[in-house]
């Protein structure tokens, strides 16, 4: 039996007025690759930031290595969505990714060390944009953008890594790349993945979480007409054009009446 | 010119003061054009004259009362900001106009003649007096020396508060420690521009820098050289068109953001269509 890393024991959370997260359980094992779809404003977000302890809980509890969420934020990656930040700072690639490596405390006059500066090229060979290090943020593109947070989220070496939405704005090429990425770091690391994503998510994750303020299934990544049904409130076709085999079984019956849901 | 700076005190004071306010407004300019603070630092500035009011009612020093009120100003707007739920522009309208009303009020109050508040609200520069200097030195230090020895944990801050919040930073002490800044920046402004022109000296130099340079410790040393530039120019104006300081200062400083912003949008234009 391997070990927990994170558990979520009947978390509840208001954010902004609203039962965001209703009564989550969630175990998540070592080794594990976990991906939680879910429609917007499911909570998918949320339940990183909980995961994080960057939101209050309502009731409930979360573990991560058995510890607080604040407490075990040395070993936890996070890669943001990046709709969240201003891609006009005025910084470098190679200073974005450096400051995954700032340690906390009150430290004078603090400077990275060479060890610091080796980290982070090296994060940027693996990711594969060490040739943009010296650029600025705002001359990137999106999946180049994408993979710079990803790489701020490795350096610091973390054990556990939470990803939200990192395929959105991203290109066909790099989500690609983004995944192989993924399932390469699937191997020494822990992964929860949340997305839109449905087709990449399903063929590249280990298991599968549905949200939508509830958890409605968690387990092997298969979907069905009815969990989707849960999910979405209505039986959707999860096909994207041009994904080559189908991830869900026929439909049945279309009842959606070509309403969109 | 030159040889009256040797001859008066009161010139080399305007010049050091000058050049104290560039300092703290350069540095701290570029923060807040860079987080939006910029509207915000509006408000805690005029709040800060009902300080200046205050202190003339109960006889105390009036830039002391000024720096009070403009500190209550910051921490109110920054918690009122974080605890969400209000439209954050119509609280920093409020705090603006209220501590205006305020200082009117205590200036009413006040028995006797009334003072000349044209020096806060306009700033004047020529009648800076040693202790304000000490004050605008020791503000100014502060001010330069906090934000040069964080200075990458305010680079890691100002692009992403959440990641800085996970690295195990306690965001609500940068923030505040900002809002602290930003009041003291406001304050040292306050003698050399006033309270109605603080603004432009704040956002202008760093508003220019951003246009020249995309490196951000670079455009803070360049947002502290242009604002010198303009207090210097502007003071030298004032002196031989006879006119007052603040409004030269502030006049020099909008002409060259925008010069600057014409030129460079020309520059643009040129490489798009060449």
């Amino acid at each position: 039996m391997s070990e927990t890393i994170v558990k979520v024991k009947e978390m509840s959370v208001y954010y902004g007025g609203v039962n965001a997260l209703s009564d989550i359980n969630l175990e998540v094992k070592k080794g594990d690759f976990l991906g939680i779809i879910g429609p917007n404003g499911g909570g998918k977000s949320t339940l990183l930031k909980a995961v994080l302890g960057l939101v209050p809980l309502n009731t409930g509890e979360v573990r991560i290595f058995g510890e607080k969420p604040e407490k075990a934020r040395n070993k936890t990656g996070y890669v943001p969505q990046y709709i969240g930040l201003d891609k006009s700072f005025p910084v470098t690639v190679n200073e974005v990714v450096l400051t995954g490596r700032l340690k906390p405390g009150i430290k004078p006059f603090f400077r990275y060390s060479k060890s610091d500066r080796e980290a982070v090229d090296e994060i940027l060979s693996k990711v594969g944009i060490h040739a943009l290090s010296k650029r600025r943020i705002s001359e990137l593109s999106g999946g180049e953008f994408q993979k710079m947070l990803i790489a701020r989220a490795l350096v610091s070496r973390p054990e556990l890594l939470l990803l939200d939405e990192p395929t959105a704005s991203v290109d066909a090429r790099s989500r690609e790349q983004i995944y192989s990425l993924l399932s390469e770091l699937n191997k020494d690391m822990t992964i929860i993945l949340v997305t839109h994503d449905l087709f990449a998510v399903s063929t590249q994750v280990k298991s599968l979480a549905c949200l939508n303020t509830n958890l409605v299934y968690h387990g092997k990544p298969e979907l069905n007409e009815s969990i989707v049904h849960n999910l979405y409130g209505c039986p959707v076709d999860l096909i994207a054009h041009g994904v080559p085999h189908r991830v869900l079984g026929e439909h049945e019956h279309g009842d959606c009446g070509g309403s969109i849901c | 010119m030159l040889t009256d700076l040797f001859e008066y005190k009161f010139l080399q004071y305007a010049l050091v003061s000058g050049i104290l306010a560039s300092c703290a407004c350069g540095i701290i300019g570029v923060i807040i054009v860079e987080k939006k603070m910029i509207m915000m630092s509006g408000g805690i500035a005029h709040t800060s004259y009902g300080g200046v009011g205050l202190g003339y009612l109960l006889n105390f020093e009036p830039i002391i009362g000024a720096f009070l009120f403009a500190l209550a100003a910051a921490f109110g707007i920054g918690y009122l900001r974080r605890r969400g739920g209000e439209r954050f522009d119509v609280i920093v309208g409020l705090f603006w106009s209220l501590g205006m009303a305020l200082g009117i009020l205590f200036i009413a109050l006040m028995p006797g003649y009334p003072p000349d508040l044209n020096s806060y609200l306009f700033g004047n520069i020529l009648t800076v007096t040693e202790f304000d200097l000490w004050l605008m030195f020791a503000l100014t230090l502060f001010v330069v020396l906090i934000v040069a020895a964080f200075f990458n944990t305010w680079k890691a801050y100002l692009f992403d508060e959440e990641y800085t919040e996970i690295s195990g930073f306690n965001t609500r002490v940068l923030e505040y420690l900002l809002l602290l800044l930003v009041s003291m920046s406001v304050v040292v402004l306050i003698r050399a521009v006033g309270i109605i022109l603080a603004l432009a000296l704040l956002t202008a130099p760093a508003a220019t820098s951003v246009l020249l340079t995309s490196r951000l410790s670079m455009r803070m040393v360049l947002s502290v050289l242009i604002g010198c530039f303009f207090c210097i120019a502007g003071l030298w104006l004032s002196y031989i068109a006879d006119i007052a300081s603040g409004a030269a200062i502030v006049m020099l400083s909008a002409v060259c953001y925008f010069t600057v912003y014409i030129i460079k949008s020309r520059v643009r234009g040129d490489k798009k269509h060449g």
